[in-house]
C-alpha cells in the first residue's frame, strides 16, 4: 500500500471520524460522500463525526489462515460490530480470551498497530477493538 | 513555575514472570528476584508499540482532565524505543488525541529520562506562555538481549502529563544533573543495548539520582521529612529503595510509587509511572519529588505540591489497571516481541 | 427486446492445472463451445470473458483483445471485453452477452469465463481473493475472505440455529455430485467428520468448507432465438437474465444472514421468466463456502429464511431430493477458477437441461437456474434456462 492510501484515511483510523446526515441524522462509518437515504439532497451536508467508540459483537470468527501482513499473528479474532451510533464496522478483537468473545459482547475502540510495510516501510495504524470497561 | 493539569497511563496487560524467563536460561529464580526485587513484568502485546501505548496513555490524560486537545500547543514524546527511528511517535499521538495541527511536536531520546526531559520542556514552554497546555509522554516497549541480565526487567508501558499553568499538582521546581558517563547505550541499527554491568550502579544511577535530589532539596530549602512521597527511577526494586535510604527517605514515602516489583522497567515510563501511582492516592497540599534517570547520564528532579483540584480529578487507578493481567509464556512473549520475524 | 438461447457451450476440466497456461485455458473452452454450437469464427459478433483479476494473477490486463488473439479471430475486428465481478464475473459476463443479443446490437455472441490461480502461491492468492471484500475497511484489518463468510455462519446459527454439522452436509453432498463429474477437481467422496476434523480456516468455517483454488475456464455460445435453430435442435432458452448489486463491504449491508442482492436478482428473475422457486428442477448455487449455498437456497426461495440448513440436512437438495442443488459437484468440488464459474454454471444446467448430465442427471429437468455472487455479495447474478 502507498503511505499516501494510509494516510487519508488516518481521521477515520485513528479517531473513528465518520460522516453524519444533516439531512436525515444518520451516522456512517466509515465516512460515506453520499447519504444512501437522501442521496443527492446530501450532497455537500455530510458533516465529520467522530465515534464514541463504543459498541457490541453483532458477529465474530477466529482466523487461522492469516493473509501474508497478518502471517505469525493468527489466531485472532474479526468482529462485526454494532457502533453505538448505528452503524456496523469490522475489526479485530484483542485483548481476551478468544473463547470469551461472544455475541452481544459490549467492546470499545483502542489504538494498534494494525500492519507494517515489510521491514523498511511505513506503519499502520488504526482500530482494534477491546472489551468495554464497566 | 507550572501544574500538572492531568496525566494517564497505560501499561499493557500480559506479564512474564521473572521464574519463567529463568526457567529458560537454567538460572536460580529466587535469587534473581530477590536480588532485582522484581517478580514479573510487563510485555506488550504483539500489535502494541510505543505509538500504540503513548496514545493510549494521552488519551486516557486529555479525557481526565477534561480540556479541549486543540488547546495542546506541544506533544513530546519521550523513548529509547520509538517505532521508527526516524518519523515522529509524536505526531502519531497528536493525531490521534486530536491535537493537530496548530503544535508543536517532537521526539526525545535520553534511555528512561526522556519523557522528563519533554516534561520540563512543556513546563519552559508554559511559563513563557508560548503554549496554554503542552503534553510529554514516557513511554517504551524495552528490549533486552535474550539471555542478558536486562531481559529479567525490561518491560513496557507509558504515561502522558499535560502542564499547563494550574492544575492538580503544582510543579514548584525543577533541576538537572547531567554528564557524559556511558553506563548503558544502544547503537544505531541494533537490536540490543549494551551495558557496563556494575558501572551503572554507583557511577552512574546513584550518583546522578542522589546528586539531582540533593540539588534540588537544596535550591528550595527542604529535607527528606517534608516530604509525603518520593519517586525515584525503577531499573530493577532495589536501587531505588537504596537510594532513598541513603538520601534519607524512609521505606513509607517510596512504597506508593514503587511499581518495579510488580511491572519492571517500564525505562521512559518508569519514574512518570511512579508518579502516576501516587497521585492516584495523593491528597490535596501533600508534597511529592520525583527524581527519574536516564542512562548517558542524567536525572531530573521535580519538587510537586498537590492541590484541591485533585479531589475532583478521574484518578487513572494504575494499581487496579496492573491487575488486570495475564501471563504468557517465554515462547508467546518472543512471538509478542516480534523477535521471530 | 428478442428472445436469447444458448447454442453451445464447453469447458476445461478444472484443478490445479499446471500444463495450461491462461491463454490454452481459454482456447480449449471457446474452441469446445463454438463446435458445440455448430458455428464457423465468422459468425461471432462479440466476445465477453469474465476475469476476476488477470492483472494479479498472471500480470495481464486487456484480456479481451488477448482472447481475440488466442481465438486466432483478429481479423475479425470484433469487440472482445473482459468483465470483472469478483467471483461474479462469469455471471456478469452472461448477462453482458445477454444484453447484446436481446437488443438485437450482436447476433453470435461468445461468452466466456476463465481463472488461472495456480501460477502464483497460495497466499499471493488468498490475498488477490482478498481484493473481492472492500480492501480499506475489511481486508486492511486481518479480515480474511473466508473470515467474512465466517461471520455470516456465525451470524445464521446464532439466529437460526443452524449446526456446523449442516454446513459440513453440504460439503458432503457436493464432494458426492463432484465424484460423478469428470471434469470436478475433487472427484473424492467426504464425511461429515473428515469436514469437521479438517483444520480450522476461519471460525466456523474448517477447510473443507471452502471452495479451492482452481485454474479453468468454460464458454458459452449466446444466440437469438430465432435464428439459433439454424445451428442446434439442442436449444436452451435464458428466461432470465438479472444481475443486482449491493454494498461492498458485509458490514454496511442492509442484512446478515441473507445476501439482499441474490434475494433482488432472483425475484426480478422470476417474474421476468413467469416461474416460482417451486418450477425450478435443478440449481447450480455459489457454494464459495458451504453457508453460502445453505443462505442461497432460501434467498432463492427454495426453503424459508433460516431454514436452509436443516433442508440441507433433510435431503432437499441432494442429488435425488425435491430441488438438486450442485449436481456438477458446486463450487467446493469442482473448484472455483473465479471468473469461469458463473459460465461453467451455465454448463452444468445447460447440460442437465439436454439430457447430458450422465450420472448426475436429474430426471425430466426442463427449468434450471444459476446464481453467481461476487464477494460477499456486492454482485449477484441469477439466470434461469429453459429446454424449448
Amino acid at each position: 500500500m502507498g503511505v499516501a492510501r494510509y494516510w487519508r484515511e488516518i481521521p477515520a483510523r485513528y479517531n473513528l471520524i465518520g460522516k453524519k446526515c444533516e439531512i436525515c441524522g444518520k451516522v456512517y462509518f466509515p465516512p460515506r460522500t453520499i447519504c444512501p437515504k437522501c442521496r443527492r439532497k446530501s450532497i455537500g451536508k455530510m458533516q465529520d463525526y467522530k465515534l464514541s467508540g463504543k459498541g457490541t459483537v453483532e458477529s465474530y470468527t477466529i482466523i487461522y489462515t492469516p493473509p501474508p501482513e497478518f502471517e505469525g499473528k493468527a489466531p485472532y479474532a474479526i468482529a462485526l460490530i454494532k457502533m453505538e451510533e448505528g452503524c456496523y464496522l469490522t475489526g479485530q478483537i484483542v485483548d481476551c480470551e478468544l473463547d470469551e468473545i461472544h455475541i452481544g459482547m459490549k467492546v470499545e475502540a483502542c489504538f494498534r498497530r494494525i500492519q507494517e510495510d515489510g521491514k523498511r516501510g511505513a506503519i499502520y495504524y488504526g482500530y482494534k477493538f477491546r472489551k468495554a470497561e464497566s | 513555575m507550572a501544574a500538572i493539569v492531568g496525566y494517564g497511563a497505560y501499561v499493557p496487560r500480559y506479564r512474564i514472570k521473572v521464574e519463567e524467563i529463568a526457567r529458560i536460561w537454567g538460572r536460580q529464580a529466587k535469587s534473581i528476584s530477590s536480588g532485582l526485587n522484581v517478580f514479573e513484568k510487563s510485555v506488550p502485546s504483539i500489535d502494541e508499540d510505543t505509538a500504540t501505548i503513548s496514545v493510549e496513555a494521552a488519551r486516557r490524560a486529555v479525557k481526565a482532565a477534561k480540556i479541549n486537545p486543540e488547546e495542546i500547543g506541544a506533544v513530546y514524546v519521550g523513548s529509547e524505543s520509538h517505532p521508527y527511528a526516524v518519523k515522529p511517535t509524536a505526531t502519531i499521538v497528536a493525531e490521534a488525541i486530536g491535537a493537530t495541527p496548530e503544535l508543536t511536536a517532537a521526539d526525545y531520546e535520553f534511555a528512561c529520562k526522556a519523557g522528563t526531559a519533554g516534561m520540563q520542556n512543556c513546563i519552559a514552554l508554559v511559563e513563557s506562555k508560548m503554549i496554554k497546555y503542552g503534553m510529554a509522554i514516557g513511554a517504551d516497549v524495552a528490549q533486552a538481549a535474550p539471555g542478558d541480565a536486562l531481559e529479567y526487567t525490561a518491560a513496557a508501558g507509558g504515561a502522558a502529563y499535560i502542564i499547563g499553568k494550574e492544575g492538580i499538582a503544582e510543579i514548584n521546581e525543577t533541576v538537572s544533573f547531567t554528564t557524559d558517563t556511558p553506563d548503558f547505550w544502544r547503537r544505531e541499527g541494533q537490536p540490543y543495548p549494551g551495558h557496563g554491568e556494575r558501572f551503572t550502579g554507583e557511577p552512574a544511577y546513584f550518583r546522578h539520582v542522589g546528586t539531582a535530589a540533593k540539588m534540588l532539596m537544596e535550591r528550595v530549602g527542604s529535607k527528606p521529612s517534608d516530604y509525603d512521597y518520593a519517586i525515584f527511577h525503577q531499573p530493577n526494586g532495589k536501587f531505588p529503595v537504596r537510594i532513598a535510604r541513603k538520601l534519607g527517605f524512609e521505606k513509607k514515602q517510596i512504597e506508593d510509587g514503587l511499581l518495579c516489583p510488580i511491572i519492571g522497567n517500564t525505562y521512559s515510563g518508569s519514574a512518570m509511572l511512579g508518579l502516576a501511582a501516587v497521585l492516584d492516592i495523593a491528597k490535596p497540599g501533600q508534597r511529592i519529588l520525583t527524581v527519574s534517570y536516564g542512562s548517558g547520564a542524567g536525572s531530573d528532579a521535580f519538587d510537586i505540591t498537590v492541590t484541591d483540584a485533585i479531589e475532583s480529578y478521574p484518578r487513572q487507578g494504575i494499581r487496579r489497571m496492573i491487575e488486570e493481567k495475564k501471563y504468557v509464556d517465554y515462547a508467546t512473549y518472543m512471538k509478542f516481541r516480534r523477535e521471530f520475524e | 427486446m428478442r428472445e436469447v438461447a444458448i447454442i453451445g457451450i464447453g469447458m476445461t476440466e478444472f484443478g490445479e492445472l499446471w500444463q495450461k497456461s491462461f491463454r490454452e485455458l481459454v482456447a480449449e473452452a471457446g474452441v469446445k463451445a463454438i463446435l458445440d454450437a455448430g458455428i464457423e469464427g465468422e459468425n461471432i459478433d462479440a466476445m465477453y470473458i469474465g476475469g476476476m483479476s488477470t492483472g494479479r494473477f498472471i500480470g495481464q490486463e486487456h484480456v479481451g483483445s488477448l482472447a481475440l488473439e488466442v481465438a486466432g479471430l483478429e481479423d475479425l475486428h470484433i469487440p472482445a471485453t473482459r468483465v470483472e465481478a469478483a467471483c461474479a464475473s462469469g455471471g456478469v459476463a452472461m448477462h453482458q452477452g445477454y444484453i447484446a443479443v436481446a437488443s438485437g446490437m450482436y447476433d453470435i455472441v461468445v461468452v466466456g469465463g476463465a481463472e488461472k490461480m495456480t501460477d502464483v502461491v497460495g497466499g499471493e492468492a488468498t490475498n488477490i481473493l482478498a481484493s473481492a471484500a472492500d480492501r480499506e475497511w475489511e481486508s486492511f484489518f486481518g479480515a480474511t475472505f473466508p473470515g467474512l463468510y465466517a461471520l455470516m455462519a456465525r451470524y445464521h446459527m446464532h439466529h437460526h440455529g443452524t449446526t456446523q454439522e449442516q454446513l459440513a452436509m453440504v460439503a458432503v453432498k457436493n464432494h458426492h455430485n463432484g465424484s460423478l463429474n469428470p471434469k470436478a477437481q475433487f472427484r473424492r467422496e467426504i464425511s461429515i467428520e473428515d469436514v469437521l476434523n479438517s483444520p480450522i480456516v476461519a471460525e466456523p468455517l474448517h477447510l473443507l468448507d471452502c471452495s479451492p483454488i482452481t485454474d479453468g475456464a468454460a464458454a458459452a455460445i449466446l444466440a437469438p432465438v430465432d435464428i439459433a435453430r439454424k445451428y442446434t435442435d439442442k436449444i436452451i432458452k435464458i428466461k432470465a437474465s438479472v444481475q443486482a448489486c449491493d454494498t461492498l463491504s458485509f458490514h454496511s449491508r442492509s442484512r446478515f444472514d441473507s445476501l439482499p442482492a441474490a434475494v433482488h436478482a432472483a425475484k426480478k428473475a422470476y417474474e421476468m421468466a413467469g416461474v416460482k422457486p417451486s418450477d425450478i428442477d435443478v440449481a447450480e448455487v455459489h457454494d464459495c463456502f458451504t453457508i453460502a449455498e445453505i443462505i442461497a437456497i432460501e434467498d432463492l426461495g427454495f426453503v424459508e429464511k433460516g431454514k436452509g440448513g436443516k433442508a440441507t440436512e433433510e435431503g432437499l437438495t441432494a442429488l435425488d431430493g425435491q430441488i438438486p442443488v450442485n449436481t456438477s459437484g458446486g463450487l467446493k468440488a469442482k473448484g472455483h477458477p473465479v471468473g469461469a464459474t458463473g459460465v461453467a454454471q451455465i454448463n452444468e444446467i445447460v447440460m442437465q437441461l439436454r439430457g447430458e448430465a450422465d450420472k448426475r442427471q436429474v430426471k425430466g429437468a426442463t427449468i434450471g437456474l444459476t446464481h453467481n455472487v461476487g464477494g460477499s455479495g456486492g454482485t449477484a447474478v441469477v439466470h434461469i434456462l429453459e429446454a424449448i
